[in-house]
């Protein structure tokens, strides 16, 4: 990469996209992206988050060439998307979430041939970086099963792998986790931050998830209608908004109301067998708020909810709407 | 030099060739279900010969100035090079489906031109049952049938095959273009597609005017086997489509994939949304 575009690796200024829907009759403007400006840097993971329609996946396919905008500008890898779009997609890997680009008839290995085939890999290359997925995603059990059969999060690690394959500057992952099991999660993860650490691969990710954005994102972007709400750290959002999680604790015998630092009793329920705690993850943890509850009662079972994306998405679009009137 | 050259071309075809072994390897991996299915479009190629037998029988042996011999050789060679084309572009023909599902963005994440991308995507081996019938109606056709044999109709039969193979693979091309648009009426392709395989397969002398003008010119179905079969037979041909203007398939191969293209331009620039 050459020029002032190096350390840039997605430049959108002024970015629109209009789309007309037919109403009846009537043909209606809908603006998806409404003069989107932000920068990515070289390395950055950033989590792109925002409501049903707000915008998201229309970024995205402008951002790999698949829609021409309406107005603005967007570069990515220093290329222009559309006009460039065979060189772009040897630079940039997406994983759609719920479409698939491998080949649900083939076992897995053979898929990978393939995109190898289609990345115009040597075979050297395609060996090394084949294995090396193979291990990180601890794909070896399932190499030889037809992508058919394999369940969602197999399924997921193999589509990240194939998206992987040419080694692409720029990992876009829309809805990575949607549908998947905790485990699952949990390795996929996993494997994304290693993969930043040991090939300073960017990430861009959608997600309805802020368990993602937590434990993937560095910096978070906020859209709404279509207009960016939010840029800046994750903490930063948290404290913004005030975002809390929720920890539920099942206790083995009723007790009273728990009052824990750092948390917040929401309500209880079954008399005090199952009881509620709100925390914000930037002030205090969840282990702490549990060894807190610990030293009270027996703790049974217990489960932590996220705040969801939509709810933190509302929250800023509130105080958006209150601070300007 | 040539090694180099050789070698690039080799890794031009690469992701292409990938894509279309497994493609064969897929439907040959289960021999029965494929026998099957070449058994099943044999049949159906079985169902048009009869349909053009019947029509004869009713029409005592004569229909547009041809005998049941002489038309076998035009269903003959549109039969097989609408069926050769249909193995390998047919699929294009379903690409509203495709937009649909999402799976046509995938291969907008690919570094190779997404029409090429999409034509290798898939390969139909099973109508090799329907080519092998067609073969065997030409054959006999031009067997029974009084073609003075020499250098220039063994060319002509060539080129009208190639020719015949390249605008049926056009108006495929063609349909997927304008399916960008026609989201939910793949009917009206079907139009040109499947209604120009019928016209092909009949003399153009039973042509209303309209349909001449459609299938003689606009997408020119006369020239993949009608005409070709006048000159071989050395008939006059039809009023407004004489014989000799089977010579210009390849004229009419170019026009059709330049309608092809076209409407292919138009259809990903309409999908993309920059216009058009």
């Amino acid at each position: 990469m050459s020029g002032t575009t190096s350390d840039t690796i997605v430049e959108v200024r002024g970015l629109s996209r209009d789309f007309r829907v037919r109403d009846g009759l009537k043909v209606r403007r809908l603006t998806a992206v409404d003069r989107m400006t932000w920068s990515i840097a070289a390395g950055e993971a950033v989590g792109y988050i925002g409501a049903n329609g707000a915008g998201k996946s229309t970024t995205i396919k402008m951002l790999a060439g698949i829609l021409v905008p309406t107005a603005g500008d967007v570069h990515t890898c220093g290329l222009r998307p559309v006009k460039d779009r065979k060189k772009l997609a040897r630079r940039i890997g997406v994983v759609f979430g719920q479409r698939s680009q491998l080949w649900w008839d083939l076992p897995v290995r053979e898929s990978f041939g393939i995109l190898a085939a289609i990345h115009s890999l040597s075979r050297a290359r395609e060996r090394a970086r084949t294995d090396e997925l193979v291990e990180t995603l601890d794909m070896g059990d399932y190499l030889g099963t037809p992508v058919r059969q394999l369940s969602l999060g197999q399924r997921m690690r193999a589509e990240v792998a194939a998206a992987l394959l040419h080694r692409p500057q720029l990992l876009i992952l829309d809805e990575p986790t949607i549908g998947l099991d905790v485990l699952s999660k949990q390795r996929l993860r996993e494997f994304l931050v290693r993969e930043r650490a040991e090939h300073g691969t960017t990430l861009l990710l959608t997600t309805h998830d802020m368990g993602d954005v937590e434990r993937l994102c560095d910096r978070v972007l906020v859209v709404d209608h279509g207009r960016l709400a939010y840029d800046g750290s994750l903490d930063g959002l948290g404290r913004t908004v005030g975002a809390e999680r929720v920890l539920v604790v099942d206790l083995a015998e009723p007790c009273a109301e728990l009052a824990v630092p750092g948390a917040r009793h929401l309500r209880s329920e079954g008399g005090g067998l199952r009881q509620h705690l709100a925390f914000d993850p930037a002030a205090t943890t969840a282990a702490r708020v549990l060894a807190a509850v610990s030293e009270q009662a027996d703790v049974l079972d217990l489960t932590i909810a996220e705040p969801a994306v939509e709810d933190v998405v509302r929250r800023i679009y509130e105080r958006a709407t209150t601070s300007s009137s | 030099m040539g090694d180099g050259l050789a070698g690039r071309a080799s890794e031009l075809v690469r992701p292409y060739r990938a894509v279309l072994a497994s493609r064969v390897r897929a439907q040959r991996a289960y021999r029965a279900s494929f026998r099957a299915d070449l058994f099943g479009t044999a049949v159906v190629g079985l169902t048009e010969l009869a349909e053009v037998v019947v029509l004869f029988s009713a029409a005592n042996g004569t229909l547009g100035g041809l005998d049941l011999m002489q038309a076998l050789l035009v269903f003959g060679l549109a039969e097989l090079a609408f069926s050769n084309a249909d193995m390998l572009f047919g699929h294009v023909d379903s690409l509203a489906r495709q937009v649909r599902s999402g799976t046509v963005d995938i291969l907008y994440l690919r570094p190779q031109p997404l029409l090429a991308q999409l034509v290798t995507s898939d390969i139909s081996l099973r109508r090799v049952g329907r080519s092998a019938l067609a073969v065997v109606v030409l054959v006999v056709a031009l067997v029974v049938n009084d073609v003075d044999w020499g250098p220039r109709a063994v060319a002509l039969l060539a080129m009208s095959l190639v020719c015949g193979f390249a605008i049926f693979c056009a108006n495929f091309v063609t349909a997927g273009g304008l399916q960008f648009f026609l989201l939910n009426a793949q009917e009206v392709t079907n139009a040109f597609v499947y209604g120009g395989r019928h016209a092909s397969t009949q003399p153009a002398t039973v042509w209303v005017r309209s349909i001449t003008v459609i299938f003689g010119f606009v997408f020119p179905m006369a020239f993949c086997a009608y005409l070709p079969a006048m000159l071989l037979l050395g008939e006059p041909g039809a009023e407004w489509l004489p014989a000799w203007l089977g010579w210009y398939a390849p004229a009419a191969a170019a026009w059709a994939w330049t309608v092809a293209l076209l409407a292919w331009r138009a259809g990903v620039r309409h999908y993309q949304g920059g216009g058009g």
